[in-house]
C-alpha cells in the first residue's frame, strides 16, 4: 500500500498544496537524529549537520540527493519521501541560524 | 512546581510513591499532565527522553523491572564475536538524571477506569496519559515441543531480557567444526524482519574464520524475506556452499521440535538434525498489552494510525513490536519513531490543540560480513484508515551488480553507517 504523492517524485518544482497542518520538525528530525545523532553531531563517518549549512544549502543538498545527484547510500532513498515544505522545516532545525 | 518535585525524585526514589500521589493541584503548568510509559525499550526510553526534551510540562515516569536493557539489534554481531554483551547493554542512570521518574519495578495491571498502572508491589500509579510499548512474547507451544525448558536447549535469542544471545553463542563456540548450525525461522509478523538472516550472515563469518567444514541450515515458514537479493548475493559471495535456506514451498516451515534428539521437523516430515538449533518462534504483544486489553485476537495491539492511540482503550498509546502498523516493520527505529510521535500527540491533546501530522521512519541495516553491510528505508504516513508507506521512497539499497566498481565501498559505508546508527540511536536513549 502506497501514497501517491506525485510532489514527491520531481516535485522540486511546484509547491505541495498546502497542507492541513504545518510541518512539525522536531518529529521529522527524529528521521535524521536515528542515524546523525540527536543534535545532528553525526559519527562513524556519518557527517555532522549540526549548524553546518545555511537553509538555502541544506534545502539544496536534500534536493540533490532526491534527484539522484549527488552521491549517497541512503539519503536518497530518505530525501524522496518528504515534501517540500518538511526539508525547508528541517533546514530550519539542523542548518546555521539565520 | 514539577521540576522541584522531580529532582528531588531522582534523588530519592523511596519518595516515589508519596510524590505520585500529589494532588493534581500541584501541577497547574498549561498542558501539564502525568505521563506513565510502561517498558523501556527503543518504544519506551525514546519516548521518556522525547517528553522530557521537550515538553517540559508533562511529568514523566517511566516503569521498567530491569535496570539494564540489552538490545535485540547488534546481538548477532556478539555471535560473530565482533562485539560483548557489555556493548549492547545500557542503564536508565541518565534517563533518571534528565527528570524521568524511573520505576524499576513490573507493571502487572492495568486499570483503564481508574486510569492506574499496578507494580508487582502493590503500588499503584496514575496516569493522564499511558503509553505501552511491552515488547513481544514467545508464543510458546505453537511449535509442538518448544516450550520454556526447550529454549534452554535450542536457544531463541529473541528477547535479551528473556534469554541474553550469549547462550547461543556460547553453544555455537562449543559447536565442533564440521557441524550443522540449524534455524527455525517463523512467518510474518514477528519483531526484526530482517534479524534472522543478518543472524545466518553473523554465524556465517564466525563459522568462515573458525570452523569452515560447518553449515547453516535455516527452514523458514515463508517463502520470502526481508533485503532477500542483497542477503542471497552476500551468502554467495562471502559464504559460498555454506548457507542453505528453504522456504515454506521447499517444505521449510517447523511444525515440531524434539530438543532430546536435537532434531525439528517440517509440516511435510523432514527430520533436520542440528549441532546447535536456534529456534526463533512465533511471537504475540507482551502479556501486559494483552491483559490490559490492548491486544486484538492476533494477539498484537490495533492503533489508530494518526496517533498510536490503541483502537481498544482510551488514554493509552502503544508503541512498537506489539503494535498492528505495517507495513512499518517491528523494528526498534520504529519504535522510537512511534514513540515520538505519540509524545507529541499527547502532549497536544493535554493542551488542547490537534494532533501534529503522522509522518514516520524506519531505517534498517543488517551487518552481513566483514566491512559489508546492507540497509532498507522506510517514509510512511499515518491516515485515519492505515499506516501508507510513501511511494517512490525507501526500499533497499542496491544490489552489487547495480552497484558495479562502487560495490564494494558502498558495503563498506554502509557497514560503518550501522555502526553509527547503533551509537546515535542508543545515545539518545540512554545517554
Amino acid at each position: 500500500m502506497r501514497l501517491a504523492a506525485s510532489v514527491l517524485t520531481l516535485g522540486l518544482l511546484a509547491a505541495a498544496p498546502a497542507p492541513a497542518q504545518a510541518p512539525d520538525a522536531a518529529l521529522l528530525a527524529g528521521a535524521c537524529q536515528g542515524c546523525h545523532g540527536v543534535a545532528g553531531e553525526g559519527g562513524h563517518g556519518i557527517p555532522s549537520i549540526k549548524q553546518q549549512q545555511t537553509r538555502a544549502e541544506f534545502v539544496a543538498a536534500m534536493r540533490a540527493f532526491r534527484g539522484n545527484e549527488r552521491p549517497n547510500t541512503v539519503m536518497g532513498r530518505i530525501t524522496r519521501g518528504y515534501t517540500d515544505a518538511e526539508i525547508a522545516a528541517l533546514a530550519a532545525h539542523f542548518a546555521k541560524p539565520e | 512546581m514539577t521540576l522541584p518535585r522531580r529532582s528531588l525524585l531522582a534523588a530519592a526514589p523511596a519518595l516515589v510513591a508519596s510524590a505520585l500521589a500529589a494532588p493534581r493541584a500541584a501541577r497547574a503548568q498549561a498542558g501539564a499532565g502525568r505521563v506513565v510509559i510502561i517498558g523501556g525499550g527503543f518504544g519506551g526510553a525514546s519516548a521518556a527522553r522525547f517528553a522530557r526534551d521537550r515538553f517540559p510540562q508533562l511529568d514523566v515516569t517511566l516503569i521498567e523491572r530491569s535496570r539494564s536493557f540489552t538490545t535485540c539489534p547488534y546481538g548477532n554481531l556478539v555471535l560473530a564475536g565482533r562485539r560483548d554483551m557489555a556493548s549492547i547493554t545500557f542503564g536508565y542512570e541518565r534517563l533518571a538524571a534528565r527528570g524521568v521518574r524511573v520505576v524499576h519495578q513490573a507493571a502487572v495491571a492495568v486499570d483503564a477506569q481508574a486510569k492506574r498502572v499496578r507494580l508487582a508491589d502493590g503500588a499503584q500509579v496514575p496516569y493522564d496519559k499511558l503509553i505501552v510499548s511491552p515488547g513481544i512474547d514467545l508464543r510458546w507451544g505453537a511449535i509442538e515441543g518448544y516450550d520454556e525448558a526447550a529454549s534452554a536447549r535450542m536457544p531463541h535469542g529473541w528477547i535479551p531480557s528473556l534469554q541474553p544471545i550469549s547462550l547461543l553463542a556460547a553453544q555455537l563456540r562449543a559447536m565442533p567444526d564440521g557441524g550443522v548450525f540449524v534455524m527455525v525461522i517463523p512467518d510474518n509478523p514477528f519483531r526484526c524482519p530482517p534479524g534472522p538472516y543478518e543472524r545466518i550472515s553473523m554465524v556465517a563469518e564466525y563459522l568462515k574464520r573458525h570452523k569452515p567444514r560447518s553449515k547453516i541450515i535455516a527452514l523458514d515458514a515463508k517463502n520470502g524475506f526481508s533485503k532477500q537479493p542483497l542477503f542471497q548475493d552476500a551468502w554467495a559471495e562471502l559464504y559460498p556452499g555454506m548457507v542453505e535456506w528453504r522456504g515454506a514451498s521447499n517444505d521449510g516451515r517447523v511444525v515440531r521440535v524434539r530438543p532430546a534428539e536435537m532434531e525439528v521437523e517440517t509440516e511435510f516430515g523432514d527430520r533436520v538434525k542440528g549441532d546447535v538449533i536456534n529456534v526463533i518462534p512465533p511471537q504475540m504483544a507482551a502479556s501486559i498489552a494483552r491483559e490490559a486489553g490492548l491486544a486484538a485476537a492476533s494477539g498484537w495491539c490495533p492503533i489508530r494510525p494518526t496517533t498510536f492511540e490503541s483502537a481498544q482503550v482510551p488514554d493509552i498509546h502503544v508503541l512498537g513490536d506489539a503494535t498492528v502498523a505495517a507495513p512499518m516493520p517491528k523494528s526498534g527505529f520504529a519504535a522510537s519513531s512511534h514513540a515520538k510521535h505519540a509524545v507529541a500527540c499527547i502532549a497536544a491533546a493535554l493542551s488542547g490543540r490537534p494532533a501534529p501530522p503522522a509522518v514516520f521512519f524506519n531505517t534498517c541495516y543488517s551487518h552481513v560480513g566483514d566491512d559489508y553491510g546492507i540497509s532498507i528505508v522506510g517514509v510512511f504516513r499515518g491516515t485515519p484508515e492505515r499506516i501508507i508507506e510513501v511511494e517512490g521512497a525507501g526500499g533497499i539499497s542496491p544490489r552489487n551488480e547495480v552497484l558495479g566498481a562502487r560495490a564494494r565501498e558502498f558495503r563498506r559505508l554502509e557497514a560503518l553507517y550501522a555502526d553509527g546508527w547503533y551509537d546515535a540511536i542508543t545515545n539518545e536513549m540512554f545517554s
